[in-house]
């Protein structure tokens, strides 16, 4: 009788720490892409706020009252041009956070340090650039990390950023037209533990 | 007993009595004389008896000196727009270059008690480290093609924090100008004037219990009696009793951001570790021989009895150091000037003397107002020396000469009795490329 009674507890547990394990496996998240996709939607909002809504309304063709320059720390109403804004958005997170890294590129750049450095990197900016309305995605391993790589197309939307680049001495594409593709956002998600 | 067990016995106590010293040192006494692996550069000589004010805790590596030195120089590096700060190199697309070298952290470069490989500013590692991400520099400088790469920051045109001087849009905006501007004045000081002012004190209102006939006749021409500030508000602080000495505690309630900058910088900072007064006899400097050995805080330099600038700024200075670079200051054009505004014949302002640019008028905003206090910190632009082109040189000079002339060491030497024997092509390079 005890030897039953041990089997059908011995089986009881079992039966137990299985369907525990079970739900233990069980795992809750979303796709990376959806997860890029809305980091994505969050930065070029911000981005688009920053320069229509600020340095639109108060820059050179508004207000007047700041201006928005590339060494804007050494003028006393200086403000960050919207690429400037973007990547102390990205330095700001950084300091808070690696679960995601971001970062403006162009196959153009006006610093040559903002061009791809991965293949992934040069991948995905030269098939947005050729895919007009398209993202990117893909894996990468950097550093001995796999990395879940989103590419989104940086799209002129504004002059004054047309003009800028093809005007820069530092530029390497000087025919920039609204609505060209001038670069892209790329976005770096680790995967695993 | 036999002679086995005797010599084990010694053997024993002299075991026993080292390990009781050694522990004694490492986990009692603030210094630890014993434990110090090798001399410290010479930014951190003075504090290197006081281990954990890098190794701030002994289950750590490298991140934890590297917060160390943040600790400290966070600041500084922030005001000087450091051209590649951490942030740069936290992306994963930087992981090949972080395995070339680890930028993320400080102590890559700057590893400590290796006086044997230390280099200039401090760097241990070898002088062309810039390659290791610059290496195709000329595919978008031609101009910089066949340059060695341990020349970008030893030839005045490059540092890897500091750039603010020497920026390619600096050099442009200010690529014309006099070698002496013709107004070379430097900032007109408004710091104690923020300060709460009372009603000026005669002698007669001197609160001292007891003081010197001498004491109180030098006060009452002081500058502290002109402000109301009264032998107790010094001698009593906080409240406390008599001090004939009050130290660094009668100072900083009026003169906080002062003792702030004294207290990082190479005059202090061995007192703010708690390791005591900084003197002539622990320095690396030349100094004169009967120099005062007490101990500098601020009454080494401001007599507070008469503390007129005058003396700190140059007296006080050249009563300890005497390398060649101070011997030379007497004779020199800078210090012309500074006797000739002395004297009065020239308007306040015009001299210069070493405080004028070792430790020098800077501009700070607060609340809206722009505010020019001195910086009592001379690390802040002492070493790289272009530091010291924008916030003292170009008060004076064009951005050119300024260059030119902190780039010639034996000019330097000379205390500027002379002009520069080189000359640094920064500006005509960036010209050049503009009127492509």
């Amino acid at each position: 009788m005890l030897k039953k009674v041990t089997l059908a507890a011995a089986i009881a547990a079992t039966a137990v720490a299985i369907t525990g394990c079970q739900e233990e496996a069980k795992t809750v998240g979303i796709d990376p892409s959806k997860h890029t996709d809305a980091l994505f939607a969050v930065m070029n909002a911000d981005r688009t706020n920053y320069t229509k809504l600020i340095v639109g309304r108060l820059g050179p063709k508004g207000a007047d009252a700041v201006l928005p320059v590339e060494h804007w720390k050494d003028v006393s109403n200086g403000v960050p041009l919207p690429a400037q804004m973007f990547r102390a958005g990205y330095e700001a997170v950084s300091e808070v956070t690696d679960d995601f890294t971001y970062s403006l590129q162009s196959i153009w750049p006006i610093n040559s340090q903002n061009a791809p450095r991965t293949p992934m990197e040069k991948e995905g900016l030269e098939y947005v650039a050729k895919n007009l309305g398209k993202n990117f995605y893909g894996t990468e391993t950097l550093g001995g990390k796999d990395y879940f790589t989103a590419v989104y197309a940086d799209v002129a939307s504004v002059k004054a950023c047309v003009s800028c680049h093809n005007g820069h001495k530092d530029s390497p594409k000087t025919d920039f037209k609204m609505g060209d593709v001038m670069g892209g956002v790329v976005i770096r998600v680790p995967l695993g533990g | 007993m036999s002679r086995k067990v005797v010599i084990w016995l010694v053997w024993l106590a002299l075991c026993f009595g080292l390990a009781g010293m050694l522990g004694y040192e490492m986990f009692v006494q603030e210094q630890k004389p014993n434990f110090v692996i090798g001399d410290a550069t010479h930014g951190h000589h003075q504090i290197e008896l006081s281990c954990d004010t890098c190794h701030t805790s002994p289950f750590g590596g490298e991140e934890v000196i590297h917060d160390a030195c943040l600790g400290c120089h966070q600041e500084e590096l922030k005001s000087a727009h450091d051209s590649h700060p951490i942030k740069k190199f936290t992306d994963p697309r930087n992981a090949d270059r972080l395995e070339k070298i680890n930028a993320v952290s400080c102590v890559t470069c700057h590893g400590e008690h290796k006086q044997d490989r230390t280099f200039a500013m401090g760097v241990t590692l070898p002088d062309d480290f810039c390659y290791e991400c610059h290496a195709d520099i000329a595919e978008n400088r031609p101009s910089h093609e066949g340059m060695g790469f341990e020349t970008c920051a030893s030839a005045g045109c490059h540092n890897y924090h500091d750039n603010r001087a020497l920026y390619e849009d600096f050099l442009l905006a200010n690529s014309e100008g006099d070698k002496v501007k013709a107004v070379a004045m430097v900032l007109e000081r408004t710091g104690t004037d923020a300060l709460e002012r009372k009603e000026a004190l005669t002698i007669n209102d001197a609160d001292a219990k007891s003081a010197s006939p001498e004491h109180l006749k030098e006060w009452a021409a002081s500058i502290h009696a002109d402000a109301g500030v009264n032998c107790t508000s010094c001698h009593e602080p906080q409240g406390q009793p008599w001090q004939d000495d009050p130290g660094l505690a009668a100072c900083n309630s009026c003169h906080e951001n002062e003792e702030k900058g004294f207290l990082l910088g190479k005059h202090g900072m061995k007192l703010a570790e708690g390791l005591g007064k900084m003197s002539p006899a622990t320095g690396r400097q030349i100094f004169h021989d009967d120099a005062d050995l007490t101990g500098l805080d601020c009454s080494s330099c401001h007599d507070a009895h008469n503390p007129a600038p005058q003396i700190a700024a140059v007296e006080a200075c050249t009563s300890c150091h005497n390398d060649i670079h101070t011997q030379n200051y007497a004779t020199s054009p800078h210090a012309d000037l500074w006797k000739k505004e002395q004297s009065g014949e020239l308007p306040e302002g015009s001299g210069v003397s070493c405080a004028t640019c070792h430790m020098p008028r800077e501009v700070h905003k607060e609340f809206g107002e722009e505010v020019v206090r001195v910086q009592h910190n001379q690390s802040m632009n002492l070493r790289p020396n272009e530091k010291m082109i924008r916030t003292v040189c170009m008060s004076c000079h064009s951005l050119a000469f300024s260059l030119d002339a902190l780039a010639d060491p034996a000019l330097i030497e000379s205390n500027f009795n002379g002009l520069p024997a080189q000359h640094i092509p920064s500006i005509e390079m960036v010209l050049k490329r503009d009127a492509r």
